[in-house]
């Protein structure tokens, strides 16, 4: 079957593609890019995306969905519905699910749970260690087979150098990407929030920066040292920035990635609304869902990652999805888990508080969200429009005013601090493999002939 | 909000020096009462207010029992080891049994930081941090003030020095946003690991950091001395108590370098030869016992400011006939109905 | 009332309190906050003219023995009660402005017997608004003047103690203030 999405503004910078086309979808893929006044086969379905960009499907390279063992959270499916609503049409899965998935089997797994969910392309990523337990390597052969993307610790890191190095020696014979979450736990020592002035303030155990550059410079040595692909994940520091930054100079193959949260919110955060009010019960003091790992940072910090969007430092924007439960959410600031969701708030985040202002251009957002997560784990045929490649797609409005409506999300978690916050900017479709499985309700733009959109 | 503006009590961050005044001046009163042969006023007759600890603490959980039954207020004690906390109950659903119980107010102690603000979101009842975690201990902070203006005469303009792990101790947050809001300037002092630079800008009229005892106290008018816990050694925080002692501890000579009339003051329970010598803890000089006598009649005038007050929607209206307000006797309390009205 | 009244009452009352108790032998007066106290002070030296000595003056501050802590109001100011002495098997005369419903006299006896126990306790009192409006049996030995009054009027006692001026007056209640 056919689709054209007609009268885009197309935004493919793989192929330096910028400007109006429109786009044809042949059985699942990019048939081709025509002018617009190219002529059109007959028995298409027409997508109308006048006023509209249209991107190479957004690909969000870390995300947590709770199945197998804790369901109660996410499921792949729910996870994969929340992603094609924010606008992705493929997300990684990272492995701290429980069993972890350091085996082929529960790769193969995940990927039948999604394929079906049948909504976004759902792409494992395998454990390092085996349990995560740092002490033994992970069949990366075996689970590469059944189809991961990277390996990763992340939630657990790597706790020795040692043990680094070799992981990323045996990834290497695989051209296996290494996603690590930088974290010295002997510095964090039970943080649970920046160490800084407010920590101090709020009478919380902080984790100080350096605990995240001081494993991201590690990484960079043991990168030069190997020669392995590595990518930091959930980068929050200038530190570890900086690091990246000198590593690339270098020409190492090191990449990273940053949380929306991390640029929207600083550690003040915590202490709630304009400081505390009479009573102190003004604003929400110790809301749990400012709390994450790694933590929000000073505004020292989150000017160091605008600045890292901007020159090109970071390569990616990823949400680290975070679902828990009410439940676990609602105790005290000390005992909560840590994270937040994030797949249907992303997009947002970045049009409001980077495309808006101006401090990133629409085509380094298709970069970010597209072009460099398929580059950075060896996706060909995914991040483009060229002809052949999966017909994924992004479209999006960055005019588009909305109000995130926690109510509706499709995550089976409600740990986000966003709702009820207004947007400028949002992906309003979702098409994967040619097929439309997200539109955003307020749009109406296809025409009769539109085949039914498959929602969960 | 009631022109007084506190409904709870969760630090002293949040007050005005008005406020702290106002606290203070009531305590003092409430202080005459504790002399008296019948150490009772029918103030807070009927209210019922719930000790919930979750940390152990003989100590400030008496001190808050006797304060609210010297105001004929119903006093109940919960603490953690006979709870259902102990049998996996969380916070919250510990705060919503004890809303459905109704109480005025709730005094809590929890070692995680913001423990208070949790309760006060899920209950209706006034709520009295008592000590949350390194967060804050305003009562702590209060009776000290007290003690401090009762034997100073005031606060402003006063030279403090505490000294100890300031990193870990609500009672140094708490005392330290206080004597900065009634004028006085602090200096903080105690080994590097307990004293982050962080600190220095804490407030904004800033706090003056020390490596040694010994520069902390030259001039000081109050020396207040921390508590250093057994843990701090063990998480290698401190080599050990000795070398604490040695180092860290106040003695008598340090006296000299201070004011004069220098007071020292310690939130207790002290451990004598560690964080204080002996001599300086039976000395004169030491007001520790006073802080506890302090410690009662502070809690008594945040019961009654809090739980005895008004709640929301009523026009302040004074005593006095003189001014030409009449008493408004139409009262938004839900629970309560004061149907008779006191008038001239 | 004019200042002179206000005067010629005062040394009315002081009279009548000598010659009620038969001299001052184990008299104390006692003030009720805030406009008893300048009161019960000039009752005091107006005995001292009479008799040659001064009665001792006592304090004492209603707040926290009050039956509706709903209207102390927002911003609760408890001062000190100062009593001058052992009250035990003394002669209490209660000094207040203005008698009204009784509740204020009504607290002050509580307080008084949380102090000890006297002798005998009797009022004197400026301004009695009359029985009409009393809500405890609670009379006054010594009145300066009976002035029945409706609930929609209010009595003001202006004392150079703390206001401007010096007189009693009646005004009406302002309109926004509806009775419970």
């Amino acid at each position: 079957m056919r689709l054209l999405i007609k009268n885009g503004y197309i935004i493919d910078p793989a192929q330096g593609i910028n400007g109006g086309k429109n786009l044809l979808i042949e059985d699942g893929r990019v048939g081709g890019l025509f002018g617009y006044r190219e002529s059109v086969p007959d028995d298409v379905e027409i997508f109308d995306a006048t006023g509209l960009i249209v991107a190479p499907g957004f690909i969000d390279m870390h995300v947590h969905l709770r199945e197998p063992g804790h369901e109660y959270k996410e499921t792949i499916a729910s996870g994969a519905a929340a992603a094609v609503a924010g606008g992705f049409t493929a997300i990684c899965a990272m492995p701290n699910t429980d069993p972890i998935n350091d085996s082929a089997a529960v790769t193969r797994f995940i990927i039948e749970q999604a394929a079906h969910a049948d909504l976004a392309g759902v792409l494992p990523i395998g454990a390092i260690t085996k349990h995560s337990l740092g002490t033994e390597l992970a069949e990366m052969g075996e689970m590469k087979e059944a189809g991961i993307v990277a390996v990763s610790d992340d939630g657990r890191p790597v706790p020795s150098a040692g043990m680094m190095r070799r992981a990323m020696e045996y990834a290497c014979g695989f051209d296996l990407p290494i996603i690590d979450h930088c974290e010295d736990k002997s510095l964090v020592r039970g943080g649970v929030m920046h160490e800084g002035h407010w920590s101090l303030l709020l009478g919380l155990r902080g984790a100080p920066a350096a605990a995240e550059e001081v494993d991201a410079q590690r990484d960079c040595a043991l990168a030069e040292l190997t020669g392995a692909r590595i990518h930091l994940a959930h980068v929050s520091t200038r530190g570890a920035i900086e690091a990246v930054r000198r590593a690339k100079q270098q020409g190492l193959s090191v990449t990273c990635e940053v949380a929306p949260h991390h640029w929207a919110l600083t550690d003040a955060a915590v202490a709630g609304l304009a400081g505390n009010g009479p009573g102190g019960t003004d604003g929400i003091a110790y809301d749990t869902n400012m709390k994450m790992s790694p933590p929000l940072r000073s505004q020292d910090h989150v000017e160091a990652i605008l600045e890292g969007l901007r020159d090109g430092t970071i390569d990616a924007i990823a949400s680290d999805h975070a679902p828990h439960h009410a439940d676990e959410k609602a105790l005290e600031f000390d005992e909560a888990p840590f994270g937040i969701t994030g797949l249907e708030t992303s997009v947002g985040l970045a049009f409001e508080q980077l495309v808006r202002p101006g401090f990133i251009s629409l085509e380094r957002l298709v970069e970010l969200c597209s072009t460099n997560p398929a580059r950075i784990l060896s996706l060909h045929d995914r991040g483009t429009l060229r002809a052949g490649a999966r017909a994924d797609v992004t479209v999006l409005d960055p005019e588009f005013a909305w109000t995130y409506d926690l109510s509706q999300s499709k995550s089976k978690s409600r740990n986000t601090p966003f709702d009820g916050v207004r947007f400028t900017g949002a992906a309003i479709a979702t098409i994967v493999q040619g097929r439309i499985v997200y539109l955003h309700p307020a749009y109406s733009r296809v025409t009769d002939k539109h085949q039914t959109v498959a929602l969960s | 909000m009631t022109t007084f503006g506190l409904k709870h009590l969760l630090g002293i961050r949040e007050l005005s020096p008005d406020q702290i005044v106002h606290l203070l001046d009531t305590a003092e009163t409430f202080r005459d009462i504790s002399k008296r042969e019948i150490k009772k006023v029918p103030a807070l007759r009927g209210r019922t207010v719930i000790n919930l600890f979750f940390e152990a603490s003989t100590r400030t959980r008496t001190s808050f029992e006797i304060a609210a039954k010297r105001l004929s207020a119903d006093a109940i004690n919960i603490s953690v080891s006979t709870s259902s906390v102990a049998k996996g109950e969380t916070l919250l659903d510990t705060a919503r049994n004890l809303q459905a119980m109704a109480p005025d107010c709730i005094v809590i102690r929890h070692s995680s930081a913001g423990a208070p603000y949790h309760l006060a979101r899920a209950c209706d009842a006034a709520i009295v941090n008592a000590g949350d975690g390194a967060h804050e201990h305003p009562t702590q902070a209060l009776l000290d003030a007290l003690t401090i203006r009762e034997h100073q005469g005031r606060i402003d303009g006063l030279k403090v020095a505490i000294i100890g792990d300031v990193l870990h101790s609500r009672v140094a947050r708490s005392n330290i946003y206080l004597l900065a809001k009634l004028g006085a300037t602090v200096t903080v002092a105690g080994p590097g690991t307990l004293v982050p630079a962080e600190f220095g800008g804490l407030i904004e009229q800033g706090v003056r950091l020390a490596r040694r005892v010994e520069e902390a106290v030259v001039d000081a008018d109050v020396v207040m001395i921390l508590r250093v816990q057994r843990e701090r050694q063990t998480d290698a925080f401190l080599p050990s108590m000795r070398e604490y002692a040695v180092h860290y501890g106040l003695h008598l000579n340090h006296l000299d370098l201070a004011a004069p009339d220098a007071i020292v003051m310690h939130p207790g329970p002290m451990n004598r030869g560690i964080e204080i010598s002996s001599e300086i803890a039976d000395s004169g000089r030491s007001l520790i016992l006073d802080q506890v006598t302090n410690g009662v009649a502070v809690r008594m005038a945040v019961l009654y400011l809090l739980a005895g007050g008004v709640s929301s929607g009523e026009q302040s209206a004074d005593r006095e006939v003189g001014n030409g307000t009449a008493r408004n006797g139409t009262v938004k309390r839900q629970r309560r109905k004061r149907s008779l009205r006191e008038d001239l | 009332m004019d200042p002179a009244r206000i005067n010629r009452a005062l040394a009315r009352l002081a009279s009548e309190i000598v010659e009620e108790n038969h001299g001052i032998k184990d008299l104390i007066l006692v003030g009720i906050r805030r406009r008893g106290v300048p009161l019960a002070n000039r009752i005091a030296d107006k005995i001292a003219e009479l008799e040659g000595v001064r009665p001792p003056v006592g304090i004492l501050d209603i707040t926290l023995y009050r039956d509706d802590l709903s209207t102390v109001g927002a911003k609760p100011i408890v001062s000190g009660t100062e009593l001058p002495g052992d009250i035990e098997a003394r002669t209490i005369v209660l000094i207040d402005d203005v008698l009204y419903t009784g509740r204020t006299v009504r607290a002050a006896m509580d307080q008084l017997i949380d102090f000890g126990r006297p002798r005998r306790v009797q009022l004197a009192v400026l301004i009695d608004r009359g029985n009409e409006h009393r809500e405890l049996p609670i009379q006054a030995d010594y009145i300066g003047k009976l002035v029945p009054t409706k609930k929609s009027e209010i009595i003001k006692v202006m004392l150079t103690d703390f206001d401007e001026d010096e007189g009693v007056v009646i005004v009406e209640r302002p309109a926004a203030e509806a009775a419970a």
